[in-house]
């Protein structure tokens, strides 16, 4: 690694502060820009923060486990579950996202980083900052309560506690941090590409990445002037949500606001697990994605329709017929490209060469489960239907089945499958599969229960329920269910200290992978490829392995083919300098010699901090908003001032 | 070879794209592109209440047009000097880049006094941020738009500043051409805030 850094490099003195240029120990992580290591942070933390929205998740399953539960009180129930969603969509499913995004969309497109490496170290570090000022309310009079969604008047009433305030601030900032790094990774994908990676000849995980990278950009600044004018109702007496009183304002416009950017954000959940089963698949049944440029145009498709269709969140608000019936209609719609993409993937599988390996699994689990929670999506498009399953238990089974059973069984297919990629270790297929058939059947026993509660009529976000009502049998199996899916995770634990204990190096390509982040090490060096990959085909990597016989079979290109060293053979090859280093590690031999590579940074993370700071001191002292302020301006001149790479 | 020089300068100006286009000026539309997200939910927000105001002055009371107008006017000639300042460093005249900056932030600068100016005078009259929908919505949405100019003043200025101490030599001429997209936009913004809060006449 010091090679990257470069031996001609000199420290120079800049006011107080001094460059720094380490690339190893704990300091290095806090200036860091290297998209692989920012991409581990964000796993990191977002993987806390997961088993912390787990934590509230149980403590909800165990309230509701029998009728009259004493576990919680209703104040602190109100707060777990509003903090259960705020974390399991900002803090865990977004930012696990975005270290898919972070670790692999540079390698997948043949770059040597993103567009803008300091920038993508802001992003982290204002998204850590922004998790931990929401959490911070545990110490300053309690956390968020007015559930995920921040319904007025739930979340404008008691302006005594700043409960609403944390999310109101602690959303605003975790924005800023989706927005520039969604912007990050617009640019890095349209111009960052190696040669000949044209846009179609781009892997469909790095397509779903564009698609929502486009979808945060547009949406974000919508919920921003809602959480805004939410702030400056709870603060500054502004009346833009409340109606009681005599005030002018409308409750329904934070739901527009808020839908506007919350459904584009179901897709922003969605498409970048979709993107990696579209990895997956191919994979393992050794044939190339069926129909690929058709999944990718209803990516695409997926995209802009996301837009039309928000307003079936709120049927029962009284949007009047012909409303109601557009975004039904709508809702259908977008059903169709949905729909399009399980059939390719199925089609994928269709006389495959199949390989039921722990990344394959999680991808068959999720489009399993994905096509429960599609079909139970588009009956809300009936009105009717809707009328009688809002705020039930339904629609919690719904939102589960797509978001658990869809995005965190993506998620976890792309850690089985890039787990050597990210560390060179293979995780256990025993313990994978234990995991696997663990987690699907806990998953169902948790949330299928819930179709079956709400159309029985219980209604969502109560901590408490009677006995007799009918409700009590399948709260006490979703319960069961929950703490299996807990033993699930614990056995995931427990597979990653294993194979990180045991120190064996995975191979270079065990799974005869098809895309080019498999053309270089595992883990790969600070400067990804010793040399950028020219790139002549979609899945090009594969193609350089095999080509297809007289008689339609495949057949490997280089003497031994399929294995390690046969993969570093071809790359070898294809690089044609005469790499003979031997070790195909890039920091040895002539591996990132004389690259340079933007060099680590500290404004970053002092910008960042300015953001949280800023955020306190606008709920407790305008000292702190000077600070904050001057925090953030020193980070950013330093930065401006500072050349990317020295 | 060509690929790996791609990457290994450290100035993002000169790095070959697979587009052409630099990465800061796509980056710099992608921004564009979600500040106008940004503002249509302010003016939507706008157009809800303007209606609304119970509790204070309506909009027809208070609003001073002629006065606006001519603030206006002031902030879309700051954009005629904008590109006057890139069309003077694409020629490689310094000082003259600098005269242009140094006269569009000053423009910027009057068209803010004219909005502190109107602010204040609209409070006098008893329209005040809490008054009604439609004064929050009104002073939230001119507000934010000044904020955007405030910046974008701050932006002009540290471009003097930068040029003053040699840091913005004519290679960089792209550094002032995004901080033109970015004050053309606001510009234009604000374009569409008038007409929909001045101009078109509120339904009740």
């Amino acid at each position: 690694m010091a090679a990257v850094v470069d031996e001609q490099q000199v420290l120079r003195r800049r006011g107080v502060f001094r460059r720094p240029s380490a690339t190893t120990g704990a300091w290095s992580w806090f200036t860091t820009v290297d998209h692989k290591r920012i991409g581990k942070l964000y796993g990191y933390t977002s993987f806390a923060f997961f088993l912390l929205g787990g934590i509230e998740a149980l403590l909800i399953r165990l309230q509701l486990a029998r009728p009259n539960g004493q576990v919680l009180s209703a104040d602190v129930y109100n707060q777990i579950f509003t903090m259960h969603g705020i974390t399991m969509i900002f803090l865990v499913v977004m930012p696990m996202s975005g270290a898919f995004f972070n670790y692999l969309v540079p390698l997948m497109l043949g770059a040597r980083d993103v567009a803008f490496p300091r920038l993508n170290a802001f992003s982290y570090w204002v998204f850590l900052g922004g998790g931990l000022f929401l959490y911070s309310g545990i110490f300053l009079g309690g956390l968020p309560d007015g559930g995920w969604v921040g319904y007025a008047p739930l979340s404008t009433q008691n302006i005594a506690v700043h409960r609403m305030d944390f999310y109101a601030l602690g959303l605003l900032i975790l924005g800023i941090s989706s927005t520039v790094s969604a912007i990050n990774f617009a640019v890095t994908i349209i111009n960052m590409r190696a040669p000949g990676m044209s846009l179609m000849r781009m892997p469909v995980f790095v397509w779903m990445t564009l698609v929502v990278s486009f979808l945060l950009i547009f949406a974000l600044p919508v919920l921003t002037i809602g959480l805004v004018e939410l702030f400056f109702d709870r603060q500054f007496q502004t009346t833009f949500f409340q109606a009681a009183q005599g005030a002018q304002g409308d409750p329904i416009l934070w739901q527009h606001l808020f839908w506007l950017f919350g459904h584009p954000e179901v897709y922003i959940l969605i498409l970048p697990a979709m993107g990696i089963v579209s990895e997956v698949l191919p994979v393992f049944s050794r044939k190339p994605l069926f129909g690929y440029p058709v999944v990718v145009f209803s990516g695409i498709a997926i995209g802009f329709m996301g837009w039309g269709v928000w307003a079936h969140h709120m049927f029962v608000t009284g949007l009047g017929p012909v409303a109601n019936s557009a975004f039904a209609l709508s809702t259908m719609f977008i059903a169709v490209p949905t729909g399009v993409k399980i059939f390719n993937w199925l089609a994928t599988l269709w006389r495959g060469d199949i390989r039921l390996q722990t990344p394959m699994l999680f991808s068959l689990g999720f489009i399993a489960m994905f096509t429960i929670g599609g079909l139970s999506g588009v009956t809300h498009a009936v009105v009717p239907a809707d009328y009688q399953q809002s705020d039930t238990y339904y629609i919690v089974g719904h939102l589960h089945y797509v978001l658990f059973g869809g995005s965190i069984f993506g998620l976890f297919s792309g850690f089985y499958y890039w787990w050597p990629k990210f560390f060179g270790r293979m995780l256990s297929e025993g313990l994978g599969k234990l995991h696997f058939w663990l987690m699907i059947i806990g998953f169902n026993l948790t949330f299928g229960p819930f179709h079956i509660l709400g159309l029985q009529g219980m209604p969502r976000r109560i901590y408490r329920y009677e006995e007799g009502l009918g409700f009590d049998f399948w709260n006490l199996v979703s319960t069961v269910g929950a703490f299996m899916i807990a033993l699930s995770i614990a056995v995931f634990i427990f597979n990653v200290v294993r194979a990180h204990r045991r120190d064996e190096p995975a191979p270079e390509d065990p799974w005869d992978a098809r895309t080019l982040e498999w053309t270089t090490t595992s883990p790969p060096p600070a400067h990804n490829f010793d040399e950028i990959p020219v790139v002549r085909s979609l899945d090009d990597f594969w193609h350089r392995k095999y080509a297809e016989g007289q008689d339609g079979r495949l057949a490997p290109v280089v003497a031994g083919g399929a294995d390690a060293q046969g993969a570093v053979a071809v790359r070898r090859d294809d690089a044609g300098h005469g790499n003979d280093s031997g070790s195909g590690d890039g920091s040895g031999g002539h591996g990132g010699h004389g690259i340079h590579m933007p060099s680590p940074s500290y404004f970053p993370l002092l910008a960042a901090l300015g953001l949280p700071v800023l955020a306190f001191g606008l709920l407790y002292s305008t000292f702190l908003v000077a600070d904050g302020v001057l925090l953030l301006l020193l980070g950013l001149y330093g930065w401006a001032m500072e050349p990317s790479a020295e | 070879m060509a690929e790996r020089a791609a990457t290994a300068v450290p100035e993002p100006e000169v790095h070959a794209t697979s587009t052409g286009l630099s990465n800061v000026k796509l980056a710099m539309w992608a921004f564009l592109g979600s500040e106008c997200l940004l503002f249509g939910a302010l003016i939507s927000t706008f157009l809800l209440y303007q209606g609304r105001s119970e509790g204070g002055p309506t909009p027809s009371k208070v609003y001073d047009i002629p006065f606006t107008s001519v603030s206006s006017f002031v902030l879309l000639m700051s954009s005629l000097t904008m590109v006057l300042a890139l069309s003077a460093i694409q020629r490689r005249d310094e000082p003259k880049m600098r005269a242009w900056l140094m006269a569009t932030a000053l423009l910027g600068m009057t068209f803010i006094a004219g909005q502190v100016y109107e602010f204040t005078t609209f409070v006098n009259e008893g329209l005040s941020l809490t008054s009604s929908a439609f004064s929050s919505s009104f002073f939230l949405m001119t507000g934010f738009h000044g904020a955007h100019v405030t910046g974008g003043i701050l932006l002009l200025l540290s471009l003097v500043g930068m040029s003053l101490d040699g840091r913005l030599p004519p290679e960089r001429s792209e550094t002032v051409e995004l901080a033109g997209l970015y004050w053309h936009f606001v510009d234009i913004v604000w374009i569409v805030i008038f007409a929909a809060a001045y101009l078109i006449p509120t339904a009740t």
